[in-house]
């Protein structure tokens, strides 16, 4: 904790008298609160101006509009720039200021206080927010855009893809690159354990994790498969991408402690858990991995043989090369399901129009350009190792041939692949959810069903309470 | 004869208006600092806690909803509140005699003590962010050198921000090692406690305890009051250290499907102030977090009112 500075915090002569000092404290706690306040309040209390309108972009009038993004990386920045150029290019009336790594939490702030500065488009790589912005329309709603232009969503995304990217039938996102979640498994240890082929039910995964097990003293020389929840991408919605789970039932509250899906997910993780040593001792594992988006990552180091992940980190193994062969598969499935092997968990980056900007003819060409441009979203994708998000580029030949990244092209396109839905408060019921996970994986909660019912109202009362 | 120095009743509604006047006119800097920065916002905090406002509609009327919510379903609320009186009654109190002991061990001190003075003020001149990142490297449980020199000694091994247990008691350790401020200011009240008040004491047969009860702490009472009370205030506005420790400790980036669990570990470091940030600019509901921004400062008020009124009782002043 730190302390005041400067000549208050240091007084010389403690002698004050009585009366005196109180006053002077209560000021103090007084301005210390006041000045949280507003500054809580100071960014708070501005309104969204309407934008919309024709910018004579379409008559052939000069425009100009501002495009914010979360990219950093160099080759990230530079396949968006390119992208841009190319844009600019067919469009010579508009022109594009991009501004790139752009956290969320800014371009929420920016739409709140609109203005002359604030983007006229704006992408996102959190679809936990697309409930947020749809409801409160601080995004446009796409849907005349795509009916002026012809566009059908259900022939042009996939659907788990559309299913993300809107909410309660307002589309005020389109999908622009995906990510898609599937097995990365290490194929010396496989062979070393007399394994095969990658499991394709929840069955076989347990049996190859228990093979490629090595203890070592207290921990492991080697672990199957780290299925803490706190274990990078080892989290509820991510395992339940592989049943299919919808969350909400068709009146709008969470169903959760009522689809049979939910509880089987929570009670075949617990026991993963204790068949490979136990909370406790997988605990103290996890925590001695590196940082998950570098060569520390356990399954690069060959901490673990099997892990669930996103595409991108076909790149990243390319770069780090570790000291093993290393293959992908779609992540398997409850062996109740086993019809459905193929799926995984899809999520991606989402781009909308700002409602408070009044360029949007302009904005909605760009939009539409890097969402539904075939070769656009190709060559984006192939330049920065996200799956395309479109079904046309999905099956286009100058996709990126790779074996492993083909995994999770195939992955996108299964029909029975699914997502996290949007909802009015973005991702909190899947914090619920994940509380839940921890309290149940430790053994603080021992009955799920009833931990399931209190999750299940939690979330309904925070829908409610964000309603 | 008329009385010459008797004013007449106009002139000396005058005399007063510009007297009235030049007195507001010598507040102003602080009347106008009181209305922007304390009366604006605080009315304002009250009058959204009864509206449902998300930043981006127009405010509308719910009652005591957000209230309703914040005791009743909001599930990190009472947890929160536990966690930060937590942290406000075993920091500070550590704090507070820690850094009183530091400050006595190095007036003591009869060389090098410059040396000691600056050696336990740097690590308060280490940004919370980096310091709390460098805490949780050195406690890390299975690679931080912490561990491994407790392991080397035979010693229990603790998950520090990884243990709901522990996760406290390693935010307090990280507290106590950025004491610097509190032990310059009481090696500056311990310099300026009179020396013959101990020759007194010593004449009269008082040992290294009693000199320390009867002439040191009524000497320095109100510099002892007024780090408890300056404490407490930022103690209940504690939010940096605790979100950076649980985000680090927790390795989650956080993303779609993959959600940052507040207080990581198991809610053990969530606090008020992140309550606040989780609820105005997480969730964009800003009637709760206004609700809960004025029980957080109905708290603040409730400590320091307690410690100011019971300071001689605490402290055995007069």
């Amino acid at each position: 904790m730190h302390g005041p500075k400067g000549d208050d915090a240091c007084p010389r002569t403690p002698r004050r008298s009585r009366s005196a000092h109180p006053r002077r404290s209560r000021r103090t706690a007084a301005a210390l609160a006041g000045t949280a306040a507003l500054a809580l309040f100071s960014a708070a209390c501005t309104g969204t101006p309407q934008g919309g309108g024709d910018d004579g972009s379409a008559q052939g009038k000069a425009v100009t509009i501002t495009f914010w993004h979360g990219w950093s990386q160099d080759n990230e920045t530079k396949a968006i720039n390119d992208n841009i150029a190319a844009f600019e290019k067919s469009h010579p009336n508009i022109h594009v200021k991009v501004v790139g790594n752009i956290a969320d939490d800014k371009s929420e702030q920016a739409l709140r206080a609109g203005g002359a500065d604030a983007p006229d488009v704006v992408s996102s790589f959190t679809t936990d927010n697309v409930g947020k912005f749809c409801s409160a329309k601080v995004w446009s709603d796409l849907t005349p855009f795509l009916k002026k232009d012809g566009i059908d969503p259900a022939k042009t995304f996939p659907s788990a893809m559309l299913t993300y990217s809107a909410y309660q039938g307002n589309q005020c996102s389109l999908p622009l690159l995906g990510d898609a979640y599937g097995l990365y498994y290490n194929k010396t240890a496989f062979a070393a354990a007399g394994i095969t082929a990658p499991p394709k039910t929840f069955g076989e995964f347990e049996a190859d994790a228990v093979k490629l097990t090595v203890p070592q003293g207290d921990g492991f020389k080697q672990l199957g498969f780290m299925p803490n929840y706190h274990g990078y991408e080892s989290t509820p919605s991510h395992f339940l991408g592989q049943y299919g789970t919808d969350y909400f039932g068709k009146d709008g509250k969470s169903d959760i402690a009522t689809d049979p899906k939910v509880a089987a997910m929570y009670t075949w993780q617990k026991a993963l858990v204790g068949k490979l040593g136990g909370f406790d001792k997988l605990e103290k594992f996890r925590t001695g991995f590196g940082d998950e988006f570098s060569a520390k990552n356990p399954f690069t180091t060959g901490q673990v043989a099997m892990a669930i992940d996103g595409e991108w980190r076909t790149a990243s193994l390319a770069d780090d090369k570790p000291a093993f062969e290393w293959a992908t598969a779609p992540f398997p499935v409850p062996d109740d399901q086993a019809a459905t092997y193929g799926r995984g968990y899809q999520t991606g980056t989402i781009i909308g129009i700002a409602n408070s900007s009044r360029k949007q003819t302009a904005a909605w060409e760009l939009v539409k350009y890097l969402t539904t441009d075939t070769d656009a979203v190709v060559t984006f994708a192939n330049a920065i190792h996200n799956v395309p998000s479109t079904l046309a580029a999905l099956d286009s030949p100058k996709l990126d041939a790779d074996p492993n990244f083909k995994t999770f092209l195939d992955i996108a396109k299964n029909p029975n692949s699914s997502t996290t839905p949007a909802s009015v408060n973005g991702g909190a019921y899947q914090v619920s959810m994940q509380n839940l996970g921890y309290e149940f994986e430790s053994g603080k909660q021992a009955d799920l069903q009833a931990g399931l019912q209190a999750t299940a109202k939690e979330i309904d009362a925070a829908i409610d309470q964000a309603k | 004869m008329a009385l010459l120095g008797t004013p007449r009743p106009a002139a000396l509604r005058r005399k007063r208006r510009r007297e009235a006047g030049r007195t507001l006119a010598f507040l102003s800097p602080w009347l106008i600092g009181f209305a922007v920065f304390f009366a604006y916002p605080l009315i304002s905090t009250v009058y959204f806690s009864f509206m449902k406002y998300d930043g981006f509609t127009a405010p509308t009327f719910t009652g005591l909803k957000n209230w309703n919510y914040l005791f009743h379903h909001y599930p990190f609320f009472w947890q929160g509140l536990r966690n930060t009186l937590w942290l406000v009654v075993v920091m500070v109190t550590l704090r507070t005699v820690f850094g009183l002991g530091v400050g006595m061990l190095i007036t003591k001190v009869k060389s090098g003590a410059g040396f000691f003075r600056t050696a336990f003020y740097l690590p308060y001149l280490a940004p919370p962010v980096a310091a709390t990142m460098a805490f949780a490297f050195l406690l890390n449980p299975g690679t931080g050198p912490v561990d491994h020199l407790l392991g080397e000694l035979g010693l229990p091994q603790p998950g520090w921000f990884t243990d709901p247990s522990w996760s406290k008691p390693a935010l307090t350790l990280l507290g106590m090692w950025g004491v610097g401020d509190l032990m310059v200011i009481f090696m500056a009240a311990l310099l300026d406690v009179p020396k013959e008040q101990y020759e007194a004491a010593e004449l009269d047969g008082a040992g290294p305890w009693q000199r320390f009860r009867f002439v040191t702490l009524p000497n320095i009472s109100p510099i002892v009051l007024f780090a408890v009370v300056t404490g407490v205030i930022q103690t209940m506005q504690y939010y940096t250290q605790a979100i950076v420790a649980g985000k680090v400790a927790s390795g989650v980036i956080g993303g779609s499907g993959q959600q940052f669990e507040p207080g990581y570990p198991h809610g053990s470091t969530w606090t008020l102030p992140q309550m606040v940030y989780n609820l105005g600019f997480q969730r964009f509901d800003t009637g709760t977090a206004c609700a809960a921004a004025l029980i957080l400062f109905a708290i603040s008020m409730a400590f320091t009112t307690l410690l100011l009124r019971r300071r001689s009782g605490l402290l055995g002043e007069d």
